[in-house]
Parts: structure tokens; sequence; C-alpha cells
């Protein structure tokens, strides 16, 4: 039996990790390009969890998988892969800081031994695939955690940074389901590729906002 | 893991301040760490809502080595940030007390927010709540967990009574009334009497944390909550029959 009810507690946004304070790069990319409504973000969303939420839903799929296996070496050779993925410095502290508040938190409510190996500032989805492995899911099971947090982040910042009607930003949600369960899939597909080898999509413009963002005086959200 | 667990020397008092915006947070913390610098080695998180404008404040008032003054981002939820998800604000403490060990207390600020925002005990082991005369007389009349239960209730600004028409003595009557017995004081940043007193109490509750028999207690549903011991302390939670705050301890 999948264990489902494990995946909904580790999915849901209201686990106490601090990903409430980030917009995953809306707040910049809205004023930098000028979004203004629901289609807008449905566009941003699409092109976010195709692009570096895929590459994060890939490492986590290999992270649970690394943990499954008791595969410690692996496990931490995904932190530098991830690394190399992400250009912006912004990028990859936002995504460090959200891992380690995820392990501590993840380490709390169900400690597991492979939580122990990990780095305490590991990266957000390599934390996400071990949790995932700690709760006996599956790596597509958490390749799917990892893109439902990839635009739920987002839309909830959106409704808060925009004036925009949260039926049609739940809208949105309800339509990009189709394309994360298909993600999923195909981000499972990956779990035992060589590190070095594992999908590499990149986001440009969320590189470049990122680094906008960081350097405003006033803001929303901490990315 | 280290990072998950409190280690005996670096654990310090956490002492959170909230209130509304505007009532005097900042003002307070820096009138402590100016007043309290020769006695305890201090840290300060602050919670801003779009900025880092408190931090800002607090380095410029040059009251503490600037880099003990942290700044966490709370993307515009404060309230949450303090109460429901302090995972953030739990590792801002937790790597001031590491970074500058030992610390003797930390301060953290609330993102000022409303009247009904209180502190987790899972994040703080006390709590001020900060008023203000400006916010009129009827403010602390009109109750809500932070202002009946937190651990201090401060009414400040009181130099200014006058010009808002607030009778002080009424206001602090009201809020004890409101607080059953628990502590109200005056202050004014211009009145070294009140700053005085509010040290006192600071020193008091240091002294109470440090022999292990404060208990906090938590203006809102109970949670698992740090006493001090002298082998460092241990965290608990309460069965749900325990949730008065007030079991003994030892
Ligand atoms: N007159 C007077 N003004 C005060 C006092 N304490 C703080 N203030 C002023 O109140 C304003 C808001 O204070 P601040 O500490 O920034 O409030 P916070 O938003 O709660 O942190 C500032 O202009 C302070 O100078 C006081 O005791 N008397
Ligand atoms: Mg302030």
């Amino acid at each position: 039996m999948t264990p489902n009810a494990a995946l909904l507690l580790l999915a849901d946004g209201r686990l106490p990790a601090g990903g409430y304070a980030h917009s995953g790069g809306f707040e910049p990319t809205a004023r930098l390009q000028g979004l203004n409504d629901a289609a807008a973000l449905e566009d941003f969303l699409e092109g976010r969890v195709t692009t570096s939420g895929f590459v994060a839903a890939a490492f986590a799929a290999a992270a649970c998988a690394a943990a499954h296996a008791g595969n410690i070496g692996r496990l931490g050779q995904l932190d530098p892969e991830l690394d190399a993925r992400m250009p912006s410095p912004a990028v990859r502290a936002v995504s460090r800081a959200l891992g380690r508040q995820l392990l501590r938190v993840i380490t709390r409510i169900h400690p597991h031994p492979v939580l122990a190996t990990l780095d305490p500032h590991a990266h957000q989805p390599t934390v996400f695939g071990a949790a995932a492995a700690s709760f006996d899911l599956s790596p597509q099971d958490a390749a799917l955690a990892v893109l439902h947090e990839t635009i739920t982040g987002p839309a909830s910042a959106a409704v808060k940074v925009l004036s925009l009607d949260p039926y049609e930003v739940h809208s949105a949600l309800a339509r990009l389901t189709g394309l994360l369960d298909e993600l999923a899939v195909r981000a499972a597909a990956h779990a035992l590729d060589d590190p070095d080898q594992l999908p590499a999509d990149a986001s440009p413009l969320l590189d470049i906002a990122a680094e906008h963002h960081r350097s405003w005086d006033v803001r929303l959200f901490a990315s | 893991m280290t990072d998950t667990h409190d280690t005996p020397r670096t654990r310090s008092l956490r002492l959170g301040v909230a209130g509304p915006v505007g009532t005097g947070k900042s003002s307070v913390i820096a009138m402590l760490c100016r007043k309290l610098n020769e006695e305890f080695t201090m840290g300060v998180i602050t919670n801003d809502i779009y900025t880092d404008e408190d931090a800002r404040f607090l380095r410029s008032a040059g009251v503490l080595p600037s880099e003990r003054i942290r700044a966490v981002e709370t993307g515009a939820c404060p309230h949450t940030a303090i109460r429901d998800d302090v995972t953030m604000n739990l590792l801002a403490v937790e790597d001031l007390e590491k970074d500058f060990a030992p610390l003797d207390i930390v301060l953290v600020e609330s993102g000022g927010d409303n009247l009904t925002a209180t502190f987790s005990p899972a994040l703080v082991d006390a709590q001020i709540f900060v008023l203000d005369v400006a916010g009129g007389g009827d403010v602390a009349r009109k109750g809500g967990p932070g202002i009946a239960r937190a651990d201090l209730l401060l009414v400040n600004k009181i130099d200014l009574a006058e010009y808002v028409e607030v009778d002080v003595e009424q206001m602090v009557k009201d809020a004890q009334s409101a607080r059953d017995g628990r502590p109200v004081l005056a202050l004014s940043k211009k009145m070294p009497d009140t700053v005085e007193a509010l040290c006192e109490w600071v020193r008091q509750l240091h002294a109470a944390h440090s022999r292990g028999v404060h208990t906090p207690t938590d203006p809102g549903p109970m949670a698992p909550h740090f006493h001090a011991t002298d082998e460092g302390g241990y965290e608990h939670s309460h069965e749900s029959g325990d949730s008065s705050g007030e079991h003994a301890h030892h």
C-alpha cells in the first residue's frame, strides 16, 4: 500500500518549514516582467515547474532512491550537482536555507537515521527526497511533492503580490495537476541516473530575477 | 545532529517582544541592550515585514555589536513566523547562540502585526507585550491573548499620556484586571525609574530561568518548551490535561 497520507503530510504547505516566506521568484518576476493577471501567473508556474521544478523533482527522486538504498555517498554527491545547476548565488542560498529548515522539521517530527547522515545545509530537493524515503515513499512520490511545492508556493505568494482572485489562482493550479503527474513520472525515471547525468533544465530569467530581488530594499517575500 | 539540539552551554534566555506596530518594541529592545549590556551578553533577532528596518535601527543605535543583531524575513506573515511556523526564527536564535556563545539573553522582536499575535513557547521562554498610551486608554481593557497572558505587559510612552488624554493609572488598572495579577509596568524612555523597573523585571526573569524555576506560560495553547537545568536543560511537552502552565517543575 502506498503511504498516501504521509505524502500529503510532506506536501502540505502548513508543514512548519518556513516556505510561507518565499515566492519562488514570483515577486521579482512579476515586477521585472510586468506580470499582472492570472494567465501570466499560470505561464510563470508552468515555466517554473517544467524547468527548475523538474530538476528539483528529479534530484528529490534520486535522493529518495539513494536513501532507500542506504547509499550515503550518492546522497552527498547530489548537492554539488545542484549547486552547479543554480547559477544564481541567491537561488542557491535559498535552496539550502529551505533544505535546512525542512531537515530541522522532519528530524523533529519523524526522526530517522537517514536524516542524520545529511549535510545540515543540504539543498531542499535532497532533504525532500530523504524525508520521503524516511516515510517509505517512492522516488515518484518525492518528485510529486517537490513539483507541488514548486507551484503552490508562488501561487499563494501571488495573491499577496498582485490583486488576483484566489479562485482563479487555484483554477490554474487545478489545470496544472495533469502536468505535475506527468512530470513526476518523468522525474522518477531519473532516480538512478549518475548524479552528473541528472536533468539540468535552466530558468535563466528566474536566476536574474532572484539576483535583483536580493538587492531590493523593500520586499514582501524573502525570495 | 548539532543542528537540532540545544547544547548546554549555549542556551540563552529567549525573550520575545510582541505588540502592535509603533508601540515601541524596537525602542524597548534598544533600551534593554543599552542598560543591561554590562551585566549580560545579549543578541537580537528582528522579524521585519517588508525590510530589515528594525535590525538597521538597532544596529545604528549602537547598543550591541552589529553582527549580534540579525533579521529574519517573514514573507509578510509576521504572526506565522512567531507562532505556527517558528523554524526560521528558531534556527536564527540557535545560530546566534552558537556564533556568540555564551549569550545570556536573546531578544526576539516580532514583526509588529496586531493585537492577537503572540510567541509560541517553542520559540521563546518568556514574552513581553507592548502597548502604548497613544493607542488609546481602552486597548488594555479589550484584552486578547498577549494583553491578558504575556509574562509582562508594558504600557509604553506614558510621557505622552497628557497629550492623548489617557489616564495612565486607569489604563494600568484596567490592564491588571485583564491579567489576573500578572505584572504590568508603565514605561517611558524618558523616565529613568520606569526603565529601571523594566530592567529589574528582566534580571529576575533571567535569574529564575538560570535556576530552572521559570516555566514558560503560553498566551495561547501549550506547546513543547524548555527548562534550564544545571546540565543545560531539556524540552518537553504537556499532556492535554496539563495545559494550565502552573504545574510544578524540578
Ligand atoms: N514619547 C515617547 N516616544 C517613544 C517611546 N518609546 C518609543 N517611542 C517612539 O515611538 C516610535 C515607534 O517606536 P519603535 O520602537 O520603532 O516601535 P515598534 O514598531 O514597536 O518597534 C518611535 O518614534 C520611538 O521613538 C517613549 O517612551 N516615549
Ligand atoms: Mg520595531
